[in-house]
């Protein structure tokens, strides 16, 4: 991405990132937050586990830095993993893993790329545990979870039992800087790779395109607190000022008196 | 052959974006005799049989019948007991496509029917077309929009999340629905369903809704004031709160400012926050990164006020002011204020 605007490979195959760094999308790293949270609130540790290539490994040992204590890399080989596949190698490593036995599974609730909005709900099939999605609040108690998400102006709470999945989102908590310390840990850690099997997906990626977009420039009203008027004038024109408070010019007396202040 | 389109609905009716996946599935260009059937669970078939109004509204969006779905113990929303409701309504007809609005709960409905019937699910979708090979050709949103994928769907079932942010509401012609307010004394015609439960699937139920305190949502919101890493810093948000008010909307911020603690991350517009459609976004002291566009893909008309003139924002927005924020909001405000007619 290059000022502002996403550029794509040559075959339109895919996003161009030569120029690009890589980081843990928002949403996945509230979840480890939280993971870090609830460790330090009831105890247990947070395994971090990510489906990638090998690189992938720096944001392991990001994650490590935050507080998490054990990481896994899904390692592939650089083809594209669809949802049902990324579900599939995240439920048979959760089996092979073992110990510890994992009693919650956090996931971000979309990919920052692919948007699949399915990889927690897959996972929880195929493992027949119970799972809720988008959640902004999460709290623990004993072997039970409250969990709760906005719906408009509405929160909307769920209850589940442990083991569960919960994919959760950005805004379910502030993630920390790292420690010193903490990064220090993360970069000796020893992460476990895993290599699962890619399998096809049905859904199949022909291409990728940027949208056309509004291609306008804006139209500069002015500099500096001498472009008010105009300003002003561009909301009256898009219809969005308030009433004037004030009637206009001289009239009898009382006759502004209807409009709202 | 049919398709079904998962409707939800809150207090005010059937929700805005699921009227849009309605009009979506039912632009669906498909093989003539093909129609959509809306679907309704749970309580929220409540009533629905003997709402003329809603008929007529959900006809006017496309639908060429109603189909209430009940079960024992099913009291609320449970997404897989939904899931399974679409499962079985699917299998108990030929139906070829599923649709939902990509809401939290559309998504999460849907991800639990692929998941339990191991089926694909193509999300955020904007077209659907079928190809002669019985596969669907879809365009999809990546990066919340800020690139487009063209991708194949092959399966059986093609389940469907639509981006209905990203879709406009279109009103299904008169006459191509027999249905249809075409014919306004012809009642959508409605059939029951019940679904057939285990335990499990309702496990996972929500257990309330409670109402969050006022306040102008921002997500319908016809105006935002939008601040960004230009406002400086939390002491900077008043002038825009009294702006907002002012104009009877909104303050939406960008990432950096929720992710600097300096307002909360329910204000956060973009892609891991809130997505916008107002009439007017006045975007303050934002940049305009691709994330945080990415929320902002609704709005009608953006004006950007900001000191630097080439910021990416200038090339997104409708109209600009090169100006310092502290300066030129408490001159805004009391020029609104001062206003004549």
């Amino acid at each position: 991405m290059v000022g502002g605007r996403v550029v794509l490979t040559a075959d339109g195959q895919d996003v161009d990132t030569r120029m690009s760094g890589f980081t843990v999308s928002p949403h996945e790293e509230c979840a480890v937050e939280e993971a870090v949270r609830l460790t330090e609130q009831a105890g247990g540790t947070v395994t971090v586990l990510t489906l990638g290539p090998p690189e992938a490994t720096e944001q392991l040992r990001d994650m490590l830095a935050l507080g998490a204590h054990r990481g896994v890399l899904l390692e592939t080989d650089g083809r594209e993993w669809g949802p049902v596949a990324t579900a599939a190698a995240i439920a048979q490593a959760i089996g092979d893993l073992q110990a510890p036995s994992f009693p919650l599974i956090l996931v971000g609730n979309e990919a920052a790329d692919t948007g699949g909005y399915q990889v927690g709900p897959r996972v929880a099939h195929t493992l027949g545990r119970p799972c809720v999605t988008g959640i902004k609040r999460l709290e623990l108690s004993g072997a039970a979870l409250r969990a709760a998400r906005e719906r408009g102006a509405v929160h909307e709470v769920f209850e589940l039992p442990l083991p569960a999945v919960v994919s959760v989102k950005e805004g379910i908590n502030l993630p920390r800087y790292p420690s010193l310390p903490g990064r220090l840990r993360a970069k000796r850690a020893e992460i476990t790779v895993l290599r699962p099997r890619w399998q096809p997906d049905g859904l199949r990626r022909t291409g990728l395109r940027v949208p056309a977009g509004p291609s306008r420039q804006a139209q500069v009203l002015g500099r500096g607190v001498d472009a008010v008027p105009d300003l002003v004038r561009v909301l009256g024109e898009l219809g969005v000022l308030p009433a004037a408070a004030r009637p206009a010019a001289v009239g009898p007396a009382g006759a502004g008196a209807g409009a709202p202040a | 052959m049919s398709m079904l389109c998962l409707l939800e609905r809150d207090g005010a009716g059937v929700t805005p974006a699921s009227l849009r996946a309605l009009s979506f599935a039912a632009s669906v260009p498909a093989t003539v005799g093909d129609e959509v059937t809306a679907v309704l669970v749970g309580p929220s078939a409540d009533g629905a049989a003997a709402d003329a109004a809603l008929g007529a509204e959900l006809a006017a969006a496309g639908a060429a019948a109603l189909c209430l779905v009940s079960a024992d113990g099913l009291t609320g929303y449970a997404p897989v007991a939904w899931a399974r409701a679409l499962e079985q309504l699917a299998a108990s007809g030929d139906v070829t496509v599923v649709v939902a609005a990509a809401t939290d709960r559309g998504s999460e409905v849907l991800a639990h029917l692929g998941a339990i019937t191991g089926l694909p699910v193509a999300a955020n979708c904007l077209s659907a077309v079928p190809t002669t090979t019985g596969c669907w050709q879809v365009v999809r949103q990546r990066w919340a929009g800020s690139v487009l994928e063209d991708a194949l769907l092959e399966a059986p079932l093609a389940l469907l999340t639509v981006a209905t942010d990203a879709i406009a509401a279109e009103p299904w012609p008169a006459d191509a629905n027999p249905a249809g307010p075409g014919r306004a004394d012809a009642a959508l015609p409605v059939r029951r369903f019940t679904v057939q439960l285990d335990d499990a699937d309702l496990v996972i139920s929500a257990v309330e809704s409670a109402a969050e305190a006022g306040g102008t949502s921002l997500a319908t919101a016809r105006v935002v004031v939008g601040g960004g890493r230009g406002v400086g810093g939390p002491d900077g948000f008043a002038p825009l709160e009294e702006l907002a008010s002012l104009l009877g909307g909104a303050v939406g911020v960008s990432r950096v400012v929720t992710s600097q603690g300096w307002r909360p991350h329910r204000q956060q517009v973009g892609q891991t926050g809130t997505k916008i459609s107002p009439e007017l976004y006045l975007a303050c002291g934002i940049s305009g990164a691709i994330q945080h566009m990415a929320g902002c893909l609704g709005a009608r008309h953006i004006v950007a006020i900001n000191t630097d003139p080439d910021a990416p924002i200038m090339s997104r927005a409708d109209y600009a002011v090169i100006a310092d924020l502290a300066e030129i909001i408490p001159a805004l405000v009391a020029a609104i204020r001062d206003r004549r007619d």
